[in-house]
């Protein structure tokens, strides 16, 4: 019988010959259907994964095994291009359109040998915290199914939280991998912005938008991290830096010094036992002969305003291309002229979330409005960057919960978008500071449910990253 | 800032939405307590400091400007609402 526990023993069990690609996919296509109620995936390519196995098995008996990432089991949020499969973002204006190419991560999975699975359920246009503004209906948590999953990236994470992939690529642009993450009890990685290729992946918020990885482990994180990564001539946002590389065997023994934000674990909204818990994980680390250290960070209560203010602004405007003309939803209704006729094929089109949010982002790019809260928000966003670059200068992590509080009930906070907003608060951080964020699935609540630390260095320093991330795992007794 | 109905219809218009009534009543509730949610941005002191208007370090990232292919026009129009064998068809925008 088929288990899987990481990429190097799924590896070694092929060379063995203990298992084959093409009886691994038949173990995830079945397992897929077994959880279909989790509503994880949206379209799974059973027959493609089948034919890709079976190359792969024969090329491996010919030749060895070839590629990081060979047999490796990859499912896709639904932002991801993949050449000739439907792509929607979870909304109906995007119903029935196919990829014309493969996003630049595609690419570089299939060339070191990944199977793609399939298209996985998310918050239309990953705009969301619960996966319950998709078109497609709610995700549910596999460890409680009347639980949320988190989102936006909420059926990558519970694809890999229910067995149903080895790894899945989602998005964060606030939170979108590593939220979901926690709510599931997996590890989810946002990495540096501008690490990782966007070409191919549909648009929210471009100064934030990363693609982050989920996974059971932080070894497969960092395998995963490494092909997808580099340099890309059709995305000039991305750093030129070398893709990162980790030796988990190095610095065994290094001895960290780590910031918390004080205001981060004193918050009101933050629940009473990840506090106590994330507490008394700091009491172990400086048991362990780490230096951790509260630092003064008074801008706590301004960093979902200034995420709102930035990202809805983006939104309005990368969104402005959906108008039912060269692709997208076209209304049958009559229209007056060419502004009624973009109207109703985007009013249709769109969902709540998403119309709230073009709206918002409308109103502070809007003639009179701009400078009191666009601009300002991006002068907050220069102060947090700041800040940010102190605490990096006599730290090497900085460490939090990774959400306030753990997965709540299915409804529980779908008419109160403020509500669903602070769940991100923990999270947004990185995404505006542009710095790699890592949840760690190291806790579990008196309610059953997993939660997790958020693990934050300055940019471009993954690898210093994951390598602390597995000691933590390992502290907690996970890896 | 009140969010007036005509700040509501202007933005509607804007971003190229209509709302029914009722939906009106409702994102129009939702985009006010947002609206306030978001000026607590106003208890910052951020004296001089300037605008970040940009996540890159990087500095003008040079490529050769080669022509290059890229989709097919078939392929170009596959996902088209409406379109004949060569172009994208929209409604009819001029009036007599």
């Amino acid at each position: 019988m088929f288990r899987f526990s990481s990429i190097k023993d799924y590896h070694n069990a092929l060379l063995n010959g203990q298992t084959t690609c093409v009886e691994t996919v038949h173990y995830y296509v079945s397992q897929i259907k077994t959880a279909a109620h989790l509503n994880a995936y949206i379209e799974v390519f059973e027959q493609d994964a089948i034919a890709r196995a079976t190359e792969l098995d024969n090329a491996r008996k010919q030749n060895g095994m070839q590629g990081k990432l060979h047999g490796v089991v990859v499912g896709l949020k639904d932002v991801i291009c993949y050449k000739g499969k439907t792509l929607t973002a979870s909304s109906k204006i995007l119903a029935g359109f196919t990829s014309l190419f493969n996003a630049t991560v595609v690419d570089k999975l299939l060339a070191e040998g990944a199977i793609i699975i399939g298209r996985q359920n998310c918050d239309e246009f990953a705009m969301g915290s619960s996966n319950e503004n998709s078109a497609y209906g709610p995700v549910l948590n596999h460890a409680d199914n009347t639980r949320v999953p988190g989102g936006s990236s909420g059926g990558s994470a519970v694809a890999v939280q229910a067995d149903l992939c080895m790894i899945s690529l989602g998005s964060d642009t606030g939170g979108s991998v590593r939220q979901p993450a926690d709510f599931c009890g997996i590890v989810g990685l946002k990495p540096t912005y501008g690490r990782i290729s966007r070409y191919g992946l549909i648009a929210y918020a471009s100064s934030f938008d990363q693609i982050g990885i989920f996974a059971t482990n932080t070894e497969d994180v960092a395998i995963a991290l490494e092909v997808i990564s580099g340099a890309d001539e059709f995305d000039s946002t991305v750093s030129n830096q070398p893709a990162p590389v980790c030796d988990f065997t190095e610095e065994t023994g290094k001895k960290y010094k780590l910031a918390y934000f004080k205001e981060a674990l004193e918050h009101p909204g933050l629940d009473p036992e990840i506090k106590a818990a994330t507490e008394a994980f700091i009491k172990t680390l400086t048991a362990a002969g780490h230096d951790v250290q509260a630092v003064d960070f008074e801008l706590l209560d301004y960093i979902i305003p200034t995420y709102y203010i930035l990202t809805t602004a983006e939104a309005s405007s990368n969104l402005s291309r959906y108008d039912g003309v060269k692709y997208g939803h076209r209304s049958s209704k009559p229209y007056e002229d060419l502004a009624d006729f973009y109207k109703n094929n985007r009013s249709e089109g769109f969902g709540d979330e998403v119309k709230r949010r073009i709206m918002l982002g409308t109103f502070v790019l809007s003639a009179g409005y701009y400078d009191a809260y666009y601009t300002k928000a991006q002068r907050v966003r220069n102060m947090l960057r700041r800040k940010t670059q102190v605490v990096f200068n006599q730290f090497d992590a900085i460490i939090s919960p990774t959400v306030p509080s753990p997965a709540f009930k299915i409804s529980e906070k779908s008419n109160d978008p403020i509500e669903m907003y602070l769940a991100d608060i923990y999270t947004v951080f990185a995404n505006l500071v542009g710095i790699p964020g890592i949840s760690l699935p190291l806790f579990k609540h008196s309610t059953g449910m997993p939660f997790g630390m958020q693990v934050m260095t300055s940019e471009m320093n993954e690898v210093p990253l994951l390598r602390l991330s597995k000691r933590l795992m390992q502290m907690a007794g996970l890896e | 800032m009140e969010i007036t109905d005509s700040v509501f219809e202007q933005l509607a218009n804007l971003s190229r939405l209509s709302f029914s009534e009722e939906e009106k009543q409702h994102i129009k509730s939702d985009l006010q307590r947002m609206v306030s949610f978001i000026e607590k941005l106003d208890e910052v002191d951020i004296a001089d400091v300037p605008p970040l208007l940009f996540m890159s370090n990087a500095v003008n990232v040079w490529r050769e400007d080669e022509v290059r292919g890229s989709v097919s026009n078939s392929e170009a129009l596959q996902n088209a609402p409406q379109h004949d064998e060569a172009f994208f068809q929209v409604p009819k925008v001029i009036k007599k």
